[in-house]
């Protein structure tokens, strides 16, 4: 049975997501059933983890045909780290959505959907095949679309036309980019594709296929200058769908860039010039976009770009130390981003805004409350000891052997543009006097709660805090995992030789 | 909106003839053209034209129940039909079961009838949900 | 045949982004639609075009003997077709949507996430 262990987090998330959905209209059912089901999953992916860390790559073919014809699925460390993460933000956001989503959303299948994204995220986390990957990418924009649109208010529809538009034009350059490569090799498994590329003649033919899927990911990954949807809708929807959004959507396209080009099209200097050029316009272009923001939400969404840059520009460097500088970084922030929604989320309902100008006193009022909220605020800036120290040693350390010093320097501008938000931020929301807001008499204010209700915006905001400190605090077990991860993606012969059965 | 007399009259002819095509594409789909996919539509648009002749209401009381339902459905189906060689025979996701006596009609059965079927009702399920969606908030 | 079809599939791309670009929403769905199925075909003509040869084995041989047309890519078009029709589904309720609670088709009205607050 543990063959299959692979394939299990994803009939764990289809099973939950058939069942709500024959649940459609019992909403404190399918509360319960989602908390539940997100637990059990937790369980299921760490046992996989934990599976993968002692006895390497896993591969099934499914239907039982022999890879390259079959689709198959891996998982490599990479892949059971970023499952594992997953759940765990699913458990923290599945918590936060029974408390915060409103009931008339609820009604409109909200929980359902939101495990059909779950199950979209884990699939592609774990597909070893390029064509299926499109067909995962697909089924979180489509449960991405409905997560948007749900409740239907003004400001949501527009956000939701400029989303749904730029997504569906990033999947079509990637569909686009599939037909060139299935062109050019006849084969769409990757680990078969990463022999056939690499003895194409034709470079320039690579060279364009590379730079359609570094499109096409780059829209969803949110890169320069490819992000002006994101900061346009991720404030808009319900604060729990902003949350996993901001946590796991990018980061899906941050992914699936590090596993295209770390596999596929490797060694190109082309294309890795391309990536760190980038990378280094992100992080400024990001910084500075939300520097200027008043809105928590929307400050967090230029944070969620600026940071991208990092990954990438780890991505570009291309050497063992930045990759795991990247890798350790997309583990820090899938946890630290959706928290930060969470707890725009929780902010708006101690005092009933998100708009920095208008709030203050929350410190006065609710001291142990922003004790906790300063944890992830703080995680992210990378004070040390916290979380988002540890990566940029990596990236710095990378940067400087690789004689990159206008990336150390973007790097660094972006680190410290990001403290200064956060200290901003903190000041105007947490130290400033408060002002009087006008009271609004059908507001479900956090006083007002009942104490279970208050656990369900707290419980998932110290739930991802203590991740975020076991990170910061235990860096010396992440920086092992992410030294791993880095060696199996840039000596990928293993994974090759796994997925083509090479070994035996 | 009227409709003619004929269009009324021929729906109501039209209906179960379509319904058992959609089946008879249904069945015929492992070897040869057809399957669960164009199947399904085949018998949405059957609905579907019933209701541009007789009305959403009596198309709705015809089908008993809210289409959206068939999607679960449909999913549990095909979603177990792949879990099968899981569960019994420790083999991959989906592999291929078949039965070594063909049935009349239908020939061999196998796992991929069962997850055509639910493909079928999926496709109903759904495009009958984004129709009347449509046509009910027009 | 090659020449023609690879026109087609430029054309189609051109005029969906063309369509993408203007400003009216029901425009922008018809160059989904358009960018959608130049992209189908276009998966369809970098399998190689292979004429009357279906992938078909005849019952009494094991392999292929002759040229046959590659089945996978038909198989792709179909999954992606099936995913388009519902994106296109689902952009057209949206816009429906979009257009009764915004009333407005220009896109360039559609500005209320850049107000800040």
């Amino acid at each position: 049975m543990t063959q299959q262990l692979i394939l299990y987090p994803l009939f764990l998330q289809i099973g939950i997501g058939i069942i709500l959905l024959f649940a459609w209209s019992k909403i404190k059912f399918q509360k319960i059933f989602s908390i539940l089901g997100s637990v059990v999953s937790v369980g299921l992916s760490c046992w996989l983890f934990y599976y993968i860390w002692n006895y390497g790559t896993q591969t099934i073919q499914s239907g039982n045909w022999a890879a390259p014809f079959g689709i198959t699925f891996v998982a490599d460390t990479l892949a059971a780290t970023l499952v594992l993460l997953t759940s765990i933000a699913g458990l923290a956001v599945s918590i936060f959505s029974a408390g915060s989503v409103l009931k008339d959303r609820l009604r409109f299948g909200y929980f359902p959907i939101f495990h059909f994204l779950l199950l979209g995220l884990n699939g592609a986390f774990l597909t070893g095949d390029i064509f299926n990957l499109y067909v995962w990418f697909e089924i979180i924009i489509i449960s991405s679309f409905v997560l948007i649109t749900i409740g239907g208010e003004k400001a949501q529809l527009e956000g939701a036309v400029k989303y749904f538009t730029l997504n569906i034009l990033a999947s079509m350059i990637f569909l686009t980019a599939i037909a060139v490569l299935y062109g050019l090799t006849g084969s769409l498994n990757m680990a078969d594709l990463a022999g056939k590329i690499a003895a194409i003649e034709n470079r320039g033919l690579v060279e364009i296929t590379g730079i359609l899927f570094l499109i096409g990911f780059g829209i969803k990954a949110g890169v320069f200058p490819l992000y002006f949807w994101l900061p346009a809708s991720y404030h808009t929807p319900p604060f729990a769908v902003s949350a996993i959004f901001g946590g796991l959507l990018t980061k899906v396209g941050v992914y699936a860039l590090i596993r295209v080009f770390t596999l596929i099209f490797t060694s190109d200097a082309f294309l890795d010039n391309i990536l760190m050029v980038i990378a280094i316009l992100t992080l400024v272009s990001g910084g500075i976009g939300a520097l200027v923001q008043n809105n928590m939400r929307k400050v967090f969404s230029y944070l969620i770009i600026c940071h991208i840059g990092y990954m990438i520009a780890g991505l570009g460097m291309f050497t063992e130390v930045a990759i795991a500088g990247a890798v350790f970084y997309l583990i820090h922030d899938i946890i630290v981003k959706t928290n930060l929604f969470m707890l725009s989320g929780l902010v708006y309902r101690l005092k009933g805004t998100n708009s920095m100008r208008d709030l203050g006193g929350i410190y006065a009022k609710w001291p142990k409350i922003s004790l906790l909220l300063f944890i992830p605020l703080f995680s992210l800036v990378g004070i040390p000891p916290l979380s988002g120290f540890w990566p940029k040693i990596n990236l710095i350390k990378a940067g400087f052997s690789g004689g990159s010093y206008i990336t150390v320097g973007a790097i660094i501008f972006a680190s410290f543009i990001t403290l200064v938000i956060i200290a901003r931020l903190w000041a105007e929301v947490f130290w400033k006097e408060g002002k009087e807001l006008p009271f609004r008499p059908n507001f479900g204010y956090f006083t007002k709660m009942k104490t279970y209700k208050r656990l369900q915006f707290i419980v998932p905001v110290a739930l991802l805090s203590i991740v975020s400190l076991y990170i910061g605090f235990g860096a010396e077990h992440i920086q092992e995992l992410s030294a791993r991860i880095a060696d199996e993606l840039v000596n990928n012969q293993g994974y090759i030789d796994s997925v083509l059965n090479l070994k035996k | 909106m009227r409709t003619t007399i004929i269009l009324k009259t021929a729906s109501n002819y039209l209906l179960p003839v379509l319904l058992l095509f959609s089946v008879f594409i249904l069945l015929r789909g492992h070897y040869l053209p057809g399957g669960g996919f164009v199947g399904g539509l085949v018998a949405a648009i059957a609905f579907i034209l019933h209701s541009f002749a007789n009305g959403l209401k009596k198309t709705k009381e015809l089908l008993m129940m809210h289409p959206g339902y068939l999607i679960p459905t449909g999913l549990a189906i095909s979603f177990l039909s792949g879990l099968v060689p899981v569960a019994l025979f420790d083999l991959p996701f989906m592999t291929g079961l078949w039965s070594h006596d063909p049935v009349a009609i239908l020939g061999n059965i196998g796992s991929a009838l069962f997850f055509d079927i639910g493909v079928y009702l999926v496709v109903v399920g759904v495009t009958l949900t984004i129709i009347f969606t449509i046509s009910e908030s027009a | 045949m090659e020449i023609l079809i690879a026109i087609m599939i430029g054309f189609l791309y051109a005029s969906g982004i063309y369509m993408m670009l203007r400003r009216s929403l029901v425009k922008l769905i018809i160059g989904i639609i358009l960018l959608g199925n130049g992209a189908n075909l276009l998966i369809f003509f970098l399998g190689r075009i292979t004429k009357g040869a279906p992938p078909i084995i005849p019952g009494d041989a094991k392999v292929f003997t002759e040229a046959f047309a590659d089945p996978v890519p038909q198989a792709l078009i179909l999954t992606a077709i099936v995913i388009s029709f519902g994106l296109q589904s689902f952009a057209i309720v949206l816009v429906k949507r979009a257009h009764t609670v915004v009333r407005t088709d220009d896109l360039d009205e559609m500005n209320a996430t850049d107000e800040d607050s």
